[in-house]
Formats: structure tokens, sequence, C-alpha cells
């Protein structure tokens, strides 16, 4: 209870708000909230996703002169002009988002600036939208009855938007899809291949930032009444971003605490520098832009943690989700073939890093690929895993092609793998790292993530993530950051994150560097178990006694070619693997 | 539309897509060495030509103030590091170069008025007065953030954009110059009238473009920049800072920029506000060019200024909304044609 108070007090002191206060007041908090919403949207697309859009203010400006038109010249209702509105909107994202999207990161922002001074002045040279004048004469909103005419009236609809769309955000971000969305920044290649489809995460967050700058240009359109271009301009979308960055990008309370500042500050920054300065005009961007600067380079995480620090502490002790296992895939019987690779070579440029390499794994194997460093093992490994494709040659899983499947159909097939450098995202929990390798054994999407329809799945892949976690003994460690635990204790948790997605195959990295003997030795045995299980694991690993102990099968590389295979003891006594691992006698 | 409009307006667009051409050079640059894309390149044609014209009509630029204020700011920050680290042998050339100088240019333009200068000469000045901003805002508002993501120095840029248009209506006001034209020998060719004007802009901005080869050819900082280009540790490991590359290519870019203005001036009337539209016009070039291709991204530039051109004739209104959507396609085509593989640390 004690650390919901200050939640329960905002929300009480907003119910009051507008029968307190005095109209000015009032407007200015019923903008801070229209801002709030697009500001939002940005949280999630650029604090959490990674990427970003300077054309959000276009998305308020195509939100309100739909309504605005259809309303006024088609006479159409204001509660189907909301949705005609979000459709176009979301038609324009999409093929924005689609465009932009594949290419690098920065593709979108520029895509959005020029997008957003194309519909500016679209916006403006219209004959049928009133051109640089607007339309005016835009009707008002009944809800259940209650015309809502009256600014102070209007307040309550604009902050339950802004309540609900913070809901709706923190409720997706605590879920399957939201630790997909999480990974986007930093963590692409680990999440497509634990199956995250991150494109299409990348395209759906751009269209949810879309939407709700669309809903606060209806709004807006409804509570000013009438609308020209003005607030649609490419200058508006770049102060949305202020707001978010300032009050803090990375938190859904930073967006609201964000519009807040930069509209108040605004307002008080317009008062005052024309007189100061002698002139009239926006000197406020000067201010904000110098206050942009110093933030991002002294306070990257925005005012919102210094502010959340005086709030009660939110972290008591944690329980372990418990639920009924996920379904497994049928476990295969032992020497069936899993993978077979033939003559698998992978150039880069003029580099040959494997050359003509082939080699099986069988269900129930432990198959160890060695070599010396440079040999090509971690290539042959992306070559697998479609991380990085091979440039010729044939791979196999489970008697089916891979030349076309990427990472993610990989593992929707049954294979995982861990990573030689490290691919945990260090601020989230190890559960929740865990937890996205079973991301391919839940089904919910972003809308019931948002409306919190998701949770009996939820709560079943957050029960097979803390399995896998006590399996490789990290039991005590579940709740915290993943970047905290020591580098070999990473590597432990990439195991169990490539467990919690029930593999057939599973690809370790040097899974046993950094480890201390008897971490070793629980790992052999863990493995060993799993083996006996029927699963098929390739193994990459310097540690010759763990290789020798552990595995039924070795091949041995050296400058991208197989140089020796077979049982750890025939390969032991093989002259071309003395002579690799010790130096041949000249 | 006869031969001769198709020609004139060909004569325009040529003209301002040359202009465009150098600044999307000077973008991808910026962007190769540096990961900045760099908003503000427009403001330095705004303030290049709002100097030249506050230079011509007798007036003291406000640049003057804007250099002294930049100037002092980077002596303040970087000699408390310097008196810090006790190395006061540093000190004297710090603070001539970033104060001295620009107090020395403020005095003097209180006492003489270069009204009745030569053209030449009131050009080299008003370069000298905004050429160092570039390095000073390199220093003051990317260095602290040099291994940023792109993303947070794309906002970087953002902020530094805003800033400088509000600075340039504080500095030069709310209205608009257009300085008289360097020459007004002009000569018919098919029909249509040629301006010297124009034959000066593309002479010049290939004369530029040629430069800039051979100083990345031939020159030991233009390889120090293309190597930080290609890889940016490896240079590092061979010496090279990246904070010297960095304010080199400020330099330049701001250079190009005021340059660009320069020679904009005569042919468009420029606002404090007008920099921030020719600047993405060059992006526009850029990205054609993908952000790494010079020759691709001149030539696209040209496109955007012939497209510019006869869309200004056909449909005068949507002049900026053609040109702005030209980027959906040729994004369309890029992305459609480059397979990204690629992850920001």
């Amino acid at each position: 209870m004690m650390r919901r108070l200050p939640l329960i007090l905002f929300i009480a002191a907003l119910a009051v708000g507008p029968q307190l206060l005095p109209e000015f007041t009032v407007t200015l908090l019923n903008y801070i909230g229209l801002y709030a919403v697009v500001a939002l949207g940005l949280v999630l697309l650029t604090g959490v996703g990674g990427l970003t859009s300077f054309g959000q203010a276009a998305f308020v400006g195509l939100g309100a002169y739909t309504t605005a038109w259809l309303t006024t010249v088609h006479g159409v209702s204001p509660w189907l002009t909301l949705f005609i509105g979000l459709a176009l909107t979301a038609a324009v994202a999409l093929t924005l988002g689609f465009i932009t999207l594949r290419m690098g990161g920065h593709y979108l922002p520029l895509g959005t600036i020029a997008w957003g001074i194309s519909l500016y002045f679209l916006f403006g040279n219209v004959e049928f939208l009133g051109g640089h004048t607007g339309i005016t004469g835009i009707p008002t909103i009944s809800l259940l009855g209650w015309e809502l005419k009256s600014g102070r009236e209007f307040y309550y609809l604009i902050w339950l938007t802004v309540l609900l769309a913070m809901l709706a955000l923190h409720n997706l971000l605590d879920s399957r899809q939201g630790r997909a969305i999480r990974a986007l920044k930093g963590g692409v290649i680990m999440a497509e291949a634990m199956g995250v489809n991150t494109a299409r995460a990348k395209i759906v967050i751009f269209l949810i930032a879309a939407l709700l700058a669309s809903i606060s240009g209806w709004l807006y359109a409804h509570l000013q009444r009438f609308v020209n271009p003005t607030p649609f301009g490419i200058n508006q979308g770049i102060e949305y971003l202020f707001m978010a960055v300032m009050g803090g990008i990375g938190h859904v309370w930073g967006a609201v605490l964000g519009a807040g500042l930069v509209t108040v500050l605004k307002q008080w920054l317009q008062d005052w520098l024309p007189t100061l300065l002698g002139q009239s005009g926006n000197f406020e961007i000067i201010v904000f832009g110098m206050i942009m600067i110093l933030v991002l380079q002294r306070a990257r995480d925005g005012l919102w943690p210094m502010l959340a620090r005086w709030a009660p502490a939110t972290t008591g002790p944690r329980r372990v989700p418990q639920a009924d296992a996920l379904p497994r895939r049928p476990a295969q019987t032992a020497g069936t073939l899993l993978l077979d690779a033939h003559d698998v070579t992978k150039r880069f440029g003029g580099l040959v890093a494997n050359n003509k390499l082939s080699l099986t794994v069988q269900a129930g194997e432990v198959m160890a690929l060695i070599g010396p460093n440079g040999a090509g093992k971690s290539t042959m490994f992306n070559c697998i895993s479609a991380v990085d494709p091979a440039t010729e040659g044939e791979i196999a899983f489970l008697s089916a092609s891979t030349a076309d499947a990427a990472s993610r159909d990989l593992a929707g097939r049954g294979m995982s793998r861990t990573f030689q450098h490290v691919r945990l995202l260090g601020q989230m929990t190890v559960l929740e790292n865990v937890a996205i390798g079973a991301h391919l054994r839940g089904n919910k999407g972003v809308v019931s993530a948002a409306l919190r329809l998701d949770r009996a799945e939820e709560v079943r892949l957050l029960a097979e993530a803390a399995r896998q976690i006590e399996r490789v003994g990290l039991a005590e460690h579940m709740f915290d950051a993943a970047g905290s635990l020591a580098l070999g204790q990473q590597r432990i948790v990439e195991i169990a994150r490539a467990l919690a997605s029930d593999p057939a195959l599973m690809l370790l990295d040097e899974p046993a560097a950094g480890l201390r003997y008897r971490e070793k030795q629980a790992l052999a045995d863990l493995l060993r178990k799993l083996r006996d299980e029927g699963m098929g694991i390739l193994l990459v690993e310097h540690d010759m006694d763990f290789v020798m102990g552990l595995a039924d099968r070795i091949v041995v590389m050296e400058f991208g070619e197989k140089i020796a295979e077979g049982k750890p003891e025939e390969v032991q006594s093989n002259p071309r693997v003395l002579e690799a691992y010790l130096g041949g006698v000249e | 539309m006869d031969l001769q409009i198709l020609l004139l307006l060909g004569q325009d667009g040529v003209t301002n897509g040359a202009i465009y051409a150098l600044l999307a050079l000077a973008l991808v640059l910026v962007f190769a060495v540096t990961r900045v894309i760099f908003i503000p390149q427009g403001e330095f044609v705004a303030y290049g030509a709002l100097t030249l014209a506050s230079l011509q009509a007798g007036k003291l630029p406000g640049t003057v103030w804007l250099l002294l204020a930049l100037g002092t700011t980077v002596a303040v920050i970087d000699g408390w590091r310097l008196l810090r680290d006790g190395q006061y042998g540093k000190l004297p050339p710090l603070l001539i170069f970033n104060v001295g100088l620009p107090l020395l240019a403020a005095g003097a333009l209180t006492v003489v008025t270069p009204a009745n200068w030569p053209l030449s000469l009131q050009v080299l000045l008003t370069m000298l007065l905004v050429i160092p901003m570039g390095p000073m805002i390199y220093r003051l508002a990317y260095q602290p953030l040099a291994n940023a993501s792109v993303l947070i120095l794309l906002i970087v840029s953002v902020a530094v954009h805003v800033t400088m248009i509000g600075l340039g209506l504080l500095f030069f006001g709310a209205e608009g110059v257009r300085t008289p034209a360097f020459t007004e020998f002009s000569f018919e060719l098919a029909g249509a009238p040629l301006q010297g004007q124009t034959i000066l802009v593309v002479v010049a901005s290939a004369l530029l473009i040629i430069g800039l080869y051979f100083f990345f050819e031939r020159t030991l900082y233009g390889k120090a920049l293309r190597a930080t280009a290609m890889n940016r540790t490896g240079a590092r490991l061979m010496g090279i800072p990246p904070t010297l590359a960095g304010k080199l290519c400020l330099t330049l870019a701001a250079a190009i920029g005021v340059f660009s203005g320069i020679l904009i001036a005569p042919i468009t009337t420029i606002y404090y506000d007008s920099g921030f539209l020719i600047g993405l016009k060059g992006f526009v070039g850029a990205i054609i060019g993908g952000l790494a291709s010079y020759p691709v991204a001149a030539l696209g530039a040209i496109l955007v200024g012939l497209l510019e051109a006869y869309s200004s004739f056909w449909a005068s209104a949507y002049k900026e909304v053609i040109v702005f959507t030209l980027i959906i396609p040729v994004l369309l085509w890029r992305s459609l044609t480059t397979r990204h593989v690629e992850e920001e640390e």
C-alpha cells in the first residue's frame, strides 16, 4: 500500500484539480496531458526501443485534421472520426516503418523529418483543409450524453486518456512482447536467435507511438475546436522529443514529467525572454536546446530517476513464479541425426574463415568443436545458427535445409545457442533475460499484453524461466540485474536462456570460460544430464579437461579447415592435432 | 512550357543543386567520420549569408558576439582542465584562439566598417567569423558524447540546430537578406539568358569539390579523416585522436556551409531559419547516396535541385511537399537494395 501512495495522491490531485484551480492553470494542464500522450509514445519508441521520430507532430496533425474535416464538412460523428484518424495514421506509419526500418536506425528519424515537413506544407496549401487559416467550428464531444463544452470538463477526458495510455504501456513493457521490445536496444542479434521477429517489433512500437499521437490530435481538435497547420510542424515534433528526453526517456512517468516541465518552462520563458532581450520571437528554443544538450551529456536518463528516488522503495522480497510446465516438443530418440553440415564455406571478402567444413550432431550426444584461436569455430556457429549465413555449402537441421532460414526460424525449429561474447540485457533481471528464451513458447500479442489478458501465459513463461535458472544453479540471482553478475555466471544465464526454448539442439560457445573448478564440474554434470535426456549439444571450448571428459565426438579445426575428427582419445593422439596445439618439431 | 523556360528552370535547378551537392558532401563527411548526423549544417549557410549581408550593410554582425561567447565557454572549460592538470604551457594558444582572436575581431569591427571593402575581403572576413564556430560547437556539444549512439548524437544535433535557429533570430532579426550579385555578367544560350552568378556558383562548387578531393587524397590530415571514417578504433591506435578528427570535420563542414551561404545569398532571400530547409535538401541528396557515397550524394543533390526548380513551375505551392516526398521512394529503393545487418552497441 505504501508504495502505491504517491500514485493514489497523484490521481486524487488530478481529480480535484479542475474544481480548485483557475481557468489558466486548467488550460495549461490540458495541454500537458495532450503532450504527455505523444511523449508516452516516444518513451516506448526511443527510450525503450532505441528508435526515434521527429514526425510525431505530423501524426498529431493527421488525427486532428481528419476529425476536423470529417466533422465539419461531412457531419460525421467525432467518435467515428477517431477511428478513421487512427486507421489513416496506421496506414502512414506502417508504410514509413516498412520502408525505413529495414535499414539503419537513423533512417527512421530522417524519414520522419522529411514526412513531417511535407505534411506540414500539405496542410498549409490544400484548399479544402483551409490552407494556413485552417478549419474552424469543430463540434464538441459528448460522452454518454455529457457534452464536454468547457476546458474544465474536457480535462477529465484528456487525463483519463493519459492514465489509460500509461497503464497500457506499463502492462505492455512487463510482458512477453515487452521483453522483445526491450531487447531492440542493443540485443537484436540475440533476440532474433531466440525467435523474436525484431523487424516486426520495431514497426509495432512505431505504430503504437503514431497512434498515441493521433489520439492526442483528435483530443486537441475537439478541445480547441479549430485547427491550423502551426502546431503540427517539425518544430513541435522536435519539442515532443525534448519533453520525453528531459523527463526521462526510459520511464513511463518521464513522459508526463517532461510534458509538464517543458510546457511550464515554455510559458514562463515566453513571458520573460522577450522583455529581457528587448525583442519578440521564439527565444525559448535557445534555452531548450541548451538544456537538451546538457541533459544528454550529464543525465541521459532525464529528470524522472532523480524524482523517483524520493518515492518509497518498491522492491520487497519477490516471489518465484509458480505454474504448470509448458508443453514440450517431442523428444528425439538418441542417435537421430539433428544437424548435418556439409562442405560449409564462409568468406569475408577475400578471407576464407571456414573452408569446406563438414560435421554432424546426433540426438543424445555432445559434439565438441575445438581448435586454436582464430580457427573459425565461432564463425561456424554463426553459419549453423543462421546469425551470419554461410557463403557456400549445405546445412540441414532435422533433415530440412536451413538455406533460407533466418536465425529466428531455426529457433522455432528447435535450435538454440549461447554467444561467445555474452549477449544479455544488463539492466533486466536474470529471470526476464531467461524468459526471452521462452519467447516462442507463448503467443499472446501486444494488445493482450496491454489489457493484461496474457497473465496465465505470462506466469507459465516466467515459471519455466525460473525452473531453468534453478536447474543451472543460479536461483539466488534470479531477481538481480543480469549485468551485475560475474562473467562466468552470465555465460550460465545464457545457457538457461537457451534451455528455456526447449531446444532439440543446443550450440554452446565457450560455456566454461571464466568458471571456477566446481562450477565447471556442475556444468559438465548438467550437460551430461541433458544429453541423457536426448538433447544434442554442439560445444566450442578451450578447456581440454572439460572437453575430453564430456564430449562423445570431437572435430578439430585449424585455419578454417577440419584437421581431425573422432572420439576424444583418437583425437588426442592424432599427430596433426598435436602439431596444431603444441607446434611441430622443425 | 517552351525550351526557353525549360532552360531557365534547368539553370535554377543546377545552381541550387550545386549548393545542395556541397552540403550533401559535408553531411556524408561528418557522418562517416563522427557518426553525427549534422542537422545544423544548414544554420552555417544562413549564418554565412547573414554575416556577409551585415558586413555589407555596415552593421556589426551578431555572429561576432556568438563567436566570442562560444570561444569563452570553450576557454573556460578547457582552461579549467589545463589548470587542474598543471599544463600551463597549453593555456596561451587556447586563450588566443578562443578568446583573443574573437575579441580582436569584435574590437576591430567596432572601429572600421568593412561596408566599402572589396567583396573578396568581406567574404574572407565572413569565413573567419563563422567557421571557427564549427570546432567550438564540436567541443561543446559533441565531444563529451563522442562515444554515444548515433541516435543520441542525432538528438544532440537537433538540439544544436534549434539553439542556433534561436540565436540566429536574436542576432540577425526576422528580416531576410539578399546580397548583391557577385557579377552582372550574362549571355544568351539557346535563347535563354545565362547568368554569370549561375556559372560562378557551379564553377566554385566544382572547384571546392576538386579541392576536397585533393585534400582527402593527398594531405596527411585528409588521410587521417578517411582513416577515421573507415575504422575509428584502428585510426585511434595509429595515433589519430578522435577529437582532432571531429574538430577538423566540423571545421570543414562549417567552411562548406558558410561558403554555400555566401554563394546562395545573391540568388535567394535568406532568413535566419532558411538554412534548415536548404540543409535538408542536401540531406535528401546525401540519403540518395546512402550517407556513404560522395559522387552519388552529389548527383542526388543536383537531382533534388532540378526537381525543385521544375516543381516550382508546375505546382509552386507544393514545391516542398514534392521535394521532401521524393525521399520516400528513394528510401524504399535503398531499403530494397541493401541488406542491413548491424547492431548498435
